[in-house]
Order: C-alpha cells, then structure tokens, then sequence
C-alpha cells in the first residue's frame, strides 16, 4: 500500500509515453511493462469472440473488485432493495417494528463488524456507543422534562450528532484500546460497558435516571412532523412507516459505506492488522491510526444505530445497554458471517426474528411454557439459550455463519457438475 | 479508623473469593489460552449443588461441598469435550466468543434450576461473629465467622494447588502445555488430558468459590452469578496468566471494593449506589493505563 503512494510521488520515466494517462484510473500507479499491459479500465480490452458466452469474464482489476461483480447480483440486489421499500405498505404494524428493529442491529452490527470482523480488536462495549448514540439523539431532538435536557432540534441534525458524539468517545477510548490487546481488549470494553452503565443510572438529567429512563427524539425530519399521517397520492405513510424508511434509507446508506470502505486501502490495512498485527506495521500500515480509525467508525455506527433503536422502542431506560445487549450483538455478526456485510445484515434479521419465530412455535412445542406457565421452559429463557447454543454451534462448525452456508449453497451450484 | 478496620476485614473475605474466581480463570487460560467467560456458570452452579445436596438432600455440609465441587468439575470437562476443544488452533477471539455461547447456556440452566427461589447452602458459620473490639455501643469491629472460613480456606486451597502444580509431574506437564501444545505433544504429554484436568480444576475451584459466596449467612439466587465478572478485573489486574497475581488482585480487588462502600456512600454519594461493583472496573482501567498486561501478567513477545 505504502509503495503504491510512493510511486505516485516519484515521476516515472514512463510519464510522456504515447500511453493516455487520463483515461485510465489509476494506470499512474502502474510502472515499466505493468504500464504498457493497459491492465486498466480502457485497456485490456478481450475480443468479443472471447467473451462470447461467458458473461463472468473479468478483465480489468475495477470490474473484478466491483460492489456487485455479476449480473446476478446486481438483479437480486435491485429486487431486494425494491421489496425492501414496497414491504412496509403491505406489513402488519407489528412486523414492521420488528423489522426495523432488524435494521438498527444490522447498522450496529456492520460497526461491530467492521471493529471485531474486519480490524480483529473483540469488543464487548458495543452498547456503550450504542447508548451514547441513543442520548445524544434523544438531548438534540428530543423534548425537555422536568429533569432531563431536550433541544428540540431537527432529527436530521439529531442523527449527525448521534453519529459523532459517540465517534469522539471512541476517540477518547481508543488510545487506551490500542495499547492493550486480544482478552485485555474484551475485559477492558467489558469494564467500559459496566462503567457507562452506572454513568447512565446517575447522570438523570441525560438519561432520566435509574428505573426511570426518558422520552426519545421527536421525529421531526427537515421540518416535517413524521408523526402525523401523510398522504402522498394513493399511499398513506404513518408514524411507523417513515421510521421504516429513515432506517432503510440509513441502513443502505451505511451498509455500502461499509462495504467500500472494506475493500478500500483503508479496509485492507484493517484485515493486515486482524491477521497479524506486526508483520501490518512492518508493512507501513500505523497500528495507532488504523485501530483509532476501527474504534472511531464502530462507534458511529453504533451510535446511529443506538439512536434509530431508541426511537423504535420510544423509551429509553439506562439498564437495557447491559451485558446481554453486548452478547446479542456478538451473535448477530458470529452468527451472520464474520467480516461481511451481508452477514451482518442477515446475522441481524435472525436474532431479531428468532423471538417472533419462537413464539409462534411455541404452541407446537411441548416442553416450552406458555404465557400461563407450567413448561419446562419460558420463550424467553428459550430464546437465549439458542442464542448461545448457536454461537457455539457456529463458531466450532461454521466460523463464517450464515454468509457461509449461503456462499457454499452457490459455490456448489455454480460449479455444478464439478461440485467437490 | 474502625470503619476503615471493619472494611479491611470483610474486603479480605470478599477477596478471597475473587481470589479464587481468578485462580480458576487463570488456570483454565494458561492451559488452553482460552479466557472463559462461562466461569460465572460454572461459579453459580457450585452454589446450586451445595445447596442441593445440603439442603434438598440433607447431605452435611463439607461433603455437600465435596460433591458439589465434583459434579461441577464433571460439568466442565464435558463443556471442554463438547465446545471448546474444537476451537483448538484457532484465533483466541473465536474461543473466547465460543465461552461467552457457553455464559448464556449455564446462566439459563442456573436461572432452571433456581426456578426463581432464593437458596441456602446450610452452613455451619451463619451469622455467627467474633466481637474484635466492643464499644458502649456495641461491637464496633466485628469479624464474621465466614470471612475467617472463606479467608482460611480460600489460602490453604489456594497455597496447596500452588505446591501441587509446582512439585507435581501433572503441573509439569500444565506448564508444558501452556508453554507449546506441540512440543508438549512430542515430549509424550497428553495434552488433550491436560485440558480436561485444567478445565476441572478450573470448574472445581469456581465451584467453591460459589459455595463460599453464599456461605454468607444469607441466600444465594441466579441472578449472584454476575458477581463472578468482578473478578475478570481481578485477573486482568494481576496478569491473565499469573496465579499469584490472580491472588494479588483478587484481594487487592476484595479490599478496594470493600473500602469503597464504606466511604463512597459518606464522601462521593454522587456516584451513585453500588459504586463499589464499579469501581474495581476503574482500577483496572488504571492499572492497564500503565501495565498493559496487568502487574504480573507475562509482556507477550513475538517472534516475527
């Protein structure tokens, strides 16, 4: 990476060549017989009886490390994204809470990736973030009470906010971070994790106290009350609706942020680090900077993510940022596939449904206790312990979760008949 | 004075069963080089069968605790077998995640067989205590009988499994295997024998040090399990893989909470109540600041 940046600065005697600079991205980098190969976007070109019935031929880097690099992808992609928008006009109320629930952990999950997956440091602190997200919104959009402070700002600015707050805070954190690391890390963010939680049952005028907790950000976006119905044309778009597309809207966003980020120079120095930090220093990469960097985004996004669940749930109580919160996050990305984005989104929509799931199971299943009791077990108590029997099961027999599984399903169809 | 007295005393009770907490972290890690969170678990379980023998089956006390160690060491052997041995060879961040799994599992078999009721383990100490200096008012420094037993036979579990390992060809062969598991392999150890024993003792120890929480004179419910991560910065304070700094901090962790609910309350009420579960977090934030790997923890060098 670093040799990269030191041959843009030195001027290569190839520089006045006949070969058109401008219109190959990134050919300057390129130096002696690479340059001449044109193994660039304008160059490379393959004749077309070559490509003919091989719509998977790839001849330029670009193409190779494109966001959705077959057209199977991009079509999945453009269905799932249209699904994702009609969805919330045809869902019951409360699936669609839970499924924009499912999205606020699949935006903290992909921070959590992006710390724990892509940049190695394990960190059991993640709702720490999360609740500063989740305050920091609720001060800047959200009403004063007799004790709590409320700005009554625009929820725009809110969610800025609840995106930077909490990236200062990682800042603050991360020298610390960096100087520990492996099982100090976990402890050390454990020890966050508890140290914020007593921060927030004293702090009243931020969080409304212990037991007590505080109103959420009001839902103005740019002026208009989101809390009221709105009819655009044949649509009505109510309350729960537009949260709905806030978190879609926020998820996308993010999501391919995530995802350039992580095959950007940035992304691959993160994974150098994971894999072995001081063979990264030695390469150039600053273990300071990229573990600051790590910390700093993970906490956005847990932040943003932090806010948007407070919103959805509409109260927020200081002891629900707890230890169980830090474990269903471990699951959503051990359980979803570590080190994707994908994962990360699907490792979310199954810890979220799972309860759901469970619960319309539970009539069928003998040994699980209703609502009036008597079984051998309660959903909830259930609930957790597939939590953990999964993490298990996933991290001895699948360590890439479900992204995993589904990347083994196409592998084997794609090579079929060679399929071994 | 005798407040700060009174607190030395119960926080050198406390502390030796954070003592035995981190002892038994120690242990599992320096065999496996797995950090286990599920010691809770295990922690919570030891009190459960003590009770259950002692109480629902009227068993004596010292061989309720006996029995209630064994069935908790059996428990973790199997969690060794079933989860943690596949996980050989890689990162210890998927282990240490594997241990968390296996936290959620043992804490909802707890919060069963707890079934929501408060327990006793059936003690012989109770409330029972020694007047140490007596006042007008009373008995201004007391010493309950159970700090002295928790104190007393913490050190002497603890001072006898440090001559064991030392003296011993078994803790020959632990420190061999934390050293290199292949090497220790080619030396004709068992290592995978060396993992159920560590992962036993680990259980065992954990086992009693829950049995000693709730030999207090009150109950002991489920939801007492989350004292066991108060000793994580225990370990971390002392070296994740040092045992006399497991005991060091798990005193020193002991004193400092103990000292800290007898003065926060009066000088610093801003902090709120239970600051003193709090607080050994914040010691150990310190102590990282300027030791990374705790006071006695190993530096981990690298070969490149």
């Amino acid at each position: 990476m670093t040799t990269a940046t030191t041959s843009q600065e030195t001027p290569s005697p190839q520089q006045d060549s006949p070969v058109v600079v401008s219109e190959a991205r990134g050919l300057e980098r390129l130096t002696g017989y690479s340059r001449s190969l044109r193994s660039s976007e304008g160059g490379g070109k393959v004749p077309a009886s070559a490509r003919r019935g091989r719509p998977r031929l790839v001849t330029t880097y670009a193409a190779d490390q494109a966001l959705l690099n077959t057209p199977a992808k991009r079509w999945w992609t453009l269905a799932a994204v249209v699904v994702a928008f009609i969805a919330p006009f045809f869902l019951a109320r409360d699936l669609l809470l839970l499924f924009s629930l499912a999205m606020t952990f699949a935006i903290a999950g992909i921070g959590l990736n992006l710390l724990t997956g892509y940049a190695g440091q394990i960190s059991l602190g993640h709702p720490f973030f999360m609740a500063i997200g989740a305050y920091t919104a609720a001060v800047v959009a959200g009403k004063p009470g007799s004790v709590v402070w409320g700005l009554e700002l625009d929820l725009s600015i809110a969610l800025i906010a609840a995106a930077i707050v909490p990236a200062i805070i990682g800042l603050i954190v991360a020298p610390l971070a960096v100087r520990v690391r492996g099982l100090y890390l976990a402890v050390l963010t454990l020890g966050l994790l508890m140290l914020g939680e007593q921060l927030f049952k004293q702090w009243t005028s931020l969080t409304g106290g212990s037991g007590v907790g505080r109103g959420v950000a009001q839902p103005v976006l740019f002026g208009s009350d989101l809390s009221v119905r709105y009819a655009v044309g044949p649509v009505i778009i109510n309350k729960d609706i537009s949260l709905y597309l806030i978190c879609l809207v926020l998820l996308i966003g993010l999501g391919v942020m995530a995802r350039n980020l992580a095959r950007s120079r940035t992304g691959r120095s993160f994974a150098a680090v994971r894999d072995r930090d001081i063979a990264a220093e030695i390469m150039g990469v600053n273990l300071l900077r990229t573990k600051t960097l790590a910390f700093m985004l993970s906490s956005a996004f847990a932040g943003v993510a932090g806010a948007l669940m407070s919103m959805l749930i509409g109260r927020i109580a200081p002891e629900q940022w707890n230890i169980f919160l830090a474990i269903q996050m471990l699951a959503v990305i051990v359980i979803g596939g570590v080190a994707t984005v994908t994962g990360s989104l699907i490792g979310a929509a199954f810890v979220v449904l799972l309860p759901r799931v469970l619960e319309w199971l539970a009539p069928y299943l003998p040994f699980v206790s209703g609502s009036a009791g008597g079984g051998l077990i309660n959903v909830f108590q259930l609930e957790t312990l597939l939590f953990g029997a999964l993490i298990i099961v996933f991290l001895t027999l699948e360590p890439r979760g479900l992204f995993g599984l589904w990347y083994r399903v196409r592998t084997y169809f794609k090579a079929w008949p060679f399929s071994y | 004075m005798n407040t700060l007295i009174q607190a030395i005393i119960n926080g050198l009770g406390t502390g030796a069963v954070y003592a035995l907490l981190a002892v038994s972290f120690v242990i599992i890690f320096r065999a496996t080089g797995v950090l286990n969170f599920a010691q809770p678990g295990l922690f919570i379980l030891g009190s459960f069968f003590c009770s259950y023998f002692a109480v629902s089956l009227g068993l004596p006390f010292y061989l309720a605790v006996v029995l209630a160690m064994a069935v908790v060491a059996l428990i973790s052997i199997a969690v060794e077998r079933v989860a943690i041995r596949p996980m050989i060879g890689r990162p210890v961040f998927a282990a240490a995640l594997v241990t968390v799994g296996l936290f959620t599992i043992l804490l909802i078999l707890a919060f069963r067989l707890f079934d929501a009721a408060a327990r006793t383990v059936n003690d012989p100490w109770q409330l029972n205590r020694f007047c140490l200096v007596s006042s007008d008012t009373g008995c201004s420094i007391a010493v309950a009988h159970n700090t002295i037993a928790r104190f007393v036979i913490a050190m002497v579990v603890l001072a006898a499994l440090g001559w064991w390992l030392s003296r011993s060809r078994i803790g020959l062969a632990m420190r061999a295997t934390s050293l290199d598991q292949e090497v220790a392999l080619a030396q004709g150890i068992d290592v995978g024998r060396v993992f159920s024993l560590s992962w036993a003792i680990g259980g065992a120890l954990a086992a009693l040090a829950g049995i000693l929480l709730a030999a207090n004179g009150t109950v002991v419910q489920a939801t007492d399990s989350l004292f066991a991560l108060v000793a994580l910065p225990a370990l971390i304070l002392g070296g994740i893989d040092s045992l006399k700094g497991a005991v060091i901090g798990g005193l020193l962790v002991g004193l400092i909470s103990a000292v800290t609910s007898a003065y926060q309350p009066i000088y610093a009420s801003w902090l709120g109540p239970n600051f003193e579960n709090v607080v050994p977090y914040v010691v150990m934030i310190l102590v990282l600041l300027v030791r990374p790997y705790g006071l006695y923890g190993t530096k981990e060098v690298q070969r490149v």
